[in-house]
């Protein structure tokens, strides 16, 4: 019986997340064309893009590989397990120890790998900036990603996201100073890797400015329909995991009553809302950077996170 | 029979192969014989080595043969440490051999390559089974010449022959390094077995000193920067199964005699050792896998990949030494499986690229990417398994590669406990290291699958390609599902290597074969695991289940059509992106600061009519700034002593006994 319900509620946090991403992104274009001052799409608008998509013919290129037409389902496999096992509403589920932060982190690496490789597979200038792009981004990413993995696991004493949430709402961890560097990081790591202004504009066809969608510039159909949706997926992981690690307040953290899971599913949509809300208004306050800023701007969220680190080894208090 | 002596018979064996392969001239089935006799003689010993490794904690016996040095004679054993890295050997050499049976077919002197193939997997079954300083040196020394036979093959090349002269100027430079650091453990009662060197304990100081003349008389071997430069030249310039052997079995014999003198035989260390070893590995991670994107030779990519992943070895290695300095004996054997993790994988998968590589080579004639292109499409299956190598290279999960690194990364998450400031800053710092020489390792592997299987054929080669022939196949498959097995079942690797960290640190991790699910879990108190067979499980079905749900429900209308391209597609495969297209954000970003990047643009004025030009040279600094300075001096010294040999009688008879008289006196001082 135990096991039957363990198994449901990891397959409530399964299909959850894929149900609600579409929205929360159609919440962030929404709020995004409130700011500009344009009425903006239904809020639903997302899923009906992603039902058009399905329903129209796929386009593919004489020379497209097996690589191509397999890339949009395995990357979006990729995202949607990685985004399983980050805890959103309840920590200790079923399957929760199958995968630290750092394996997350590198699931989403192997998703990355595979569409980079698609971009790369019709064999066109587009493809290419866009691989090329999204991988020297991954690289200047990842180890500020690593540096923050580093911080919450001094503080815990692990790197398994579900310990880590639970220690920080039991454990009076307080507020810290490196935490707030390692937020701050984990932001900016977040925009870049879901391809967001100032990084990548994901509503921009200026060829010059593309990289993600440089990448994905041949797709069409249902396979640009699972990539969207990977897109949607990777942007609530992301959501997930700044929540669960630094606002972990709702998280069903003990016996999984049903008043426990109802109250942390609320409590983490409701997280999930504000900062769909949050990310356009800080997206529409910058303006996108050029591709050899990148480095200036990923390379602060780099300082940031070892700044955290070194601040735990100078105090404890910190 | 002990092992040690089926071994050895073993070896024996391979020699009489050796004997075989130079009648290949006048009996062409010679090639078939001496591979397959090799593959066989290699399957024993993976299952000898495997034998050993499963039987934990077994006496390993010293066998003394009557050769060698008199009084010390020529010892020989087989421990746990020596018997993994005779796995690693093994099934590198039985996946070598497998290929050359197809590959080796098209050699055209195969006089020079298959003697010493056979020879040279003796060698380093030999280096790994000695157990006194001579014997191990000489087999060493028999293990460079013989490779260096293998490196100029094919001499008529002048850049083979600069590589093979390069290479065995280190290799000596190396050995020398390492007489000097096993004459120190002798001692001044000189006795040469490993075991006396043990028993004799030496100093701290000598202890440190040792360290530093073996990292860097292995670590030439192994390839860490800046020792590294012979090695993107040598390991290109074999045939392809030999460079598979030369990268992914050759550099992890340098790291076994790392390991061997270091941690066994020389004992307590400071911390500080590990924190020069942890620090050099970081640094040689990078570099590697820079100089690695930068290259738009395939072999040449890979052999400079290959120091990027002996940096991680290094680094690994360096904290096992730290955390045993300070007898955390748990963390130390965590980083020491972490580093021979990764030992094993590196074998198997650079293995399976330069396998790859090869069948690149021999189906269209270049190992140029820039010449190459849309493989994927003429070579199915090869192109399959070499995507198999990149993705585990790259450290993606759930193949082994990731294991590995997520095993490094544990150990330095257990780095706050050490008590020493300097590594306590260190060491997160190393692992930011590590974790951009990951991503940089991804990009680099985009970049080679990208430009090398995928896209639109460069050159009409590359669009005629054939697939190679089913024995080289099979090996790059057999390699490829190891890559998957080792990844998705992490924990079976783990316990084989407990009985070599129990020998070396004292301490085993917990046994993680019985654990649920099959999940690993280095440190019970971390809490921190990973499960690759449920990644795996879980990505095949959530692929799966996505695309059933699209193909139920929604359209599987599918038309083909021309490139798109934004509505402007050009006819011309030169449109693509290209290997230095590709890494030229990256050689934006850190080029300014690790190469001497000189890009230089020769674009025609209007109503010019030639072609525009643009040329990017990079250069790998250690040339420029260790060994050309280095170079000029050697050759400046040597013209001053070259005067030396034009003097009268009188004054070479003045210099002997000047020369005496000095040496006496330096003797009465040291008195």
């Amino acid at each position: 019986m135990a096991l039957t319900i363990g198994f449901i509620l990891q397959l409530v946090q399964i299909t959850v997340i894929v149900v609600i991403a579409p929205f929360v992104l159609g919440v962030t274009r929404t709020m995004r064309a409130r700011l500009l001052r344009r009425r903006g799409p239904p809020l639903l608008q997302a899923y009906r893009d992603l039902w058009k998509l399905m329903h129209k013919e796929a386009v593919i290129a004489y020379n497209a590989s097996w690589i191509y037409r397999g890339a949009p389902y395995f990357v979006f496999a990729a995202t949607w397990v990685a985004a399983g096992l980050v805890p959103t509403y309840a920590t200790g589920l079923m399957f929760s120890w199958t995968a630290d932060l750092i394996a997350i982190v590198a699931l989403l690496g192997t998703a990355r790998f595979a569409l980079a490789l698609a971009g790369m597979d019709i064999g066109t200038a587009f493809g290419g900036i866009g691989s090329s792009r999204e991988m020297l981004i991954a690289s200047l990413a990842e180890p500020a990603m690593m540096l923050i993995a580093f911080t919450v696991a001094l503080i815990a004493g692990t790197t398994q996201l579900s310990a880590i949430a639970t220690i920080f709402l039991t454990a009076e961890t307080g507020v810290r100073v490196s935490l707030g560097l390692a937020l701050l990081a984990l932001i900016v790591v977040g925009v870049a890797e879901n391809a967001r202004i100032p990084v990548d504009n994901p509503a921009t066809h200026l060829e010059l400015t593309m990289v993600h969608e440089a990448m994905i510039l041949e797709y069409s159909g249902r396979h640009l329909a699972m990539i969207e949706a990977a897109a949607a997926v990777k942007l609530v992981l992301y959501f997930s995991l700044i929540a669960c690690l630094f606002f972990p307040f709702g998280l069903a953290i003990g016996d999984k009553t049903a008043a426990a899971v109802l109250f942390g599913l609320v409590t983490w949509i409701a997280k999930m809302l504000i900062l769909a809300v949050l990310l356009p208004i800080a997206e529409t306050s910058v303006a996108k950077m050029r591709v050899f800023r990148y480095p200036a701007f990923l390379g602060g969220a780099f300082a940031a996170a070892a700044l955290a680190v070194f601040l735990r080894f100078v105090s404890r208090g910190f | 029979m002990p092992d040690v002596v089926s071994v050895l018979y073993c070896t024996a064996v391979l020699f009489v192969l050796a004997g075989l392969g130079l009648a290949a001239r006048r009996i062409p089935q010679m090639t078939l014989l001496v591979y397959g006799g090799c593959f066989a003689v290699s399957l024993v010993l993976v299952g000898l080595s495997l034998a050993v490794l499963l039987r934990h904690g077994a006496v390993a016996s010293v066998l003394v043969l009557p050769m060698g040095l008199p009084g010390v004679g020529a010892n020989f054993r087989l421990d746990a440490l020596s018997a993994f890295f005779l796995l690693v050997i093994s099934i590198g050499g039985a996946a070598a051999s497998l290929y050359g049976v197809g590959y080796g077919h098209a050699e055209h002197a195969p006089l020079r390559v298959l003697p010493f193939y056979a020879v040279f997997l003796a060698a380093m079954t030999l280096v790994v089974l000695a157990a006194d300083a001579f014997t191990f040196l000489l087999a060493w020394e028999f293990m460079s010449l013989v490779s260096w036979a293998l490196v100029v093959a094919h001499h008529e090349e002048p850049a083979n022959i600069r590589a093979g002269y390069i290479y065995l100027v280190m290799a000596s430079f190396g050995t020398l390094c390492l007489l000097l650091a096993l004459g120190l453990l002798a001692g001044a009662s000189g006795d040469y077995a490993f075991a006396a060197m043990r028993a004799a304990r030496p100093s701290p100081t000598l202890a440190a000193i040792v360290a530093l003349l073996v990292l860097v008389g292995a670590g030439s071997k192994a390839g860490i920067v800046p020792l590294h430069v012979w090695l993107p030249l040598a390991h290109p310039a074999a045939p392809s199964h030999v460079s598979a052997l030369l990268s992914g079995v050759m550099t992890k014999v340098g790291i076994y005699a790392f390991i061997r003198i270091v941690f066994d035989i020389a004992g307590d260390h400071s911390p500080w050792s590990g924190l020069i070893v942890l620090a050099i590995g970081g640094i040689t991670a990078v570099m590697g896998v820079l100089y690695a994107l930068m290259q738009h030779d395939l072999k040449r990519l890979l052999a400079y990949h290959t120091v990027e992943n002996i940096g991680i070895i290094f680094i690994g290695v360096g904290l096992a030494l730290a955390f045993r300095a300070n007898d955390q004996t748990l963390a130390a054997a965590l980083a020491l499986t972490a580093a021979l993790f990764h030992v094993l994988n590196h074998a198997l998968f650079k293995s399976l690229l330069f396998f790859g590589a090869g069948a690149v080579q021999a189906a269209t004639g270049e190992r140029d990417m820039e010449k190459l292109g849309g493989l994927i499409h003429v070579m199915p299956q090869t192109a399959i398994v070499f995507l198999i190598g990149c993705a585990a290279i790259s450290a993606l999960p759930p193949l082994n590669g990731f294991v590995s690194e997520w095993l490094t990364f544990q150990a330095i998450l257990v780095s706050p406990q050490l008590p020493q400031w300097s590594l306590k800053f260190a060491v997160p710092a190393v692992g930011a290291l590590l974790a951009l020489a990951a991503a940089l390792a991804a990009a680099c592997f985009v970049k080679a699958y990208g430009v090398v299987f995928l896209g639109r054929p460069r050159t009409p080669v590359a669009a005629t390609a054939h697939e190679v022939d089913r024995f080289s196949l099979t090996a790059m498959f057999a390699l490829a599902v190891l890559c998957v097995f080792a990844g998705i079942l992490p924990g079976f690797v783990i316990d084989l290597l407990s009985s070599v960290t129990a020998m070396l640190t004292g301490a085993t991790l917990p046994k993680q074969a019985g654990l649920p699910w099959l999940s690993i879990v280095p440190l019970a108190e971390s809490r921190s695991s990973y499960n690759g067979l449920i990644i795996f499980a879980f990505l095949l079905s959530a692929g799966t289940l996505a695309a059933l749900v699209i193909h139920r429900f929604a359209t599987r209308a599918t038309r083909r059509s021309a490139i798109w391209d934004c509505g402007f597609p050009l006819d011309s495969p030169a449109t693509q992106y290209t290997s230095s297209s590709f890494a030229m954000p990256i050689r934006r970003v850190f080029g300014a600061s690790v190469f001497q990047v000189i890009e230089h643009v020769d674009m025609p004025q209007p109503g010019e009519m030639r072609a525009g030009h643009f040329q990017v040279r990079v250069r790998d600094p250690a040339w420029r700034f260790a060994y050309g300075p280095l170079a000029r001096a050697v050759t400046r010294a040597a013209q001053r002593l070259n005067q030396l040999q034009f003097l009268t009688v009188r004054s070479y008879l003045t210099l002997v006994f000047s020369a005496l008289i000095a040496l006496l006196l330096v003797v009465a001082a040291w008195r």
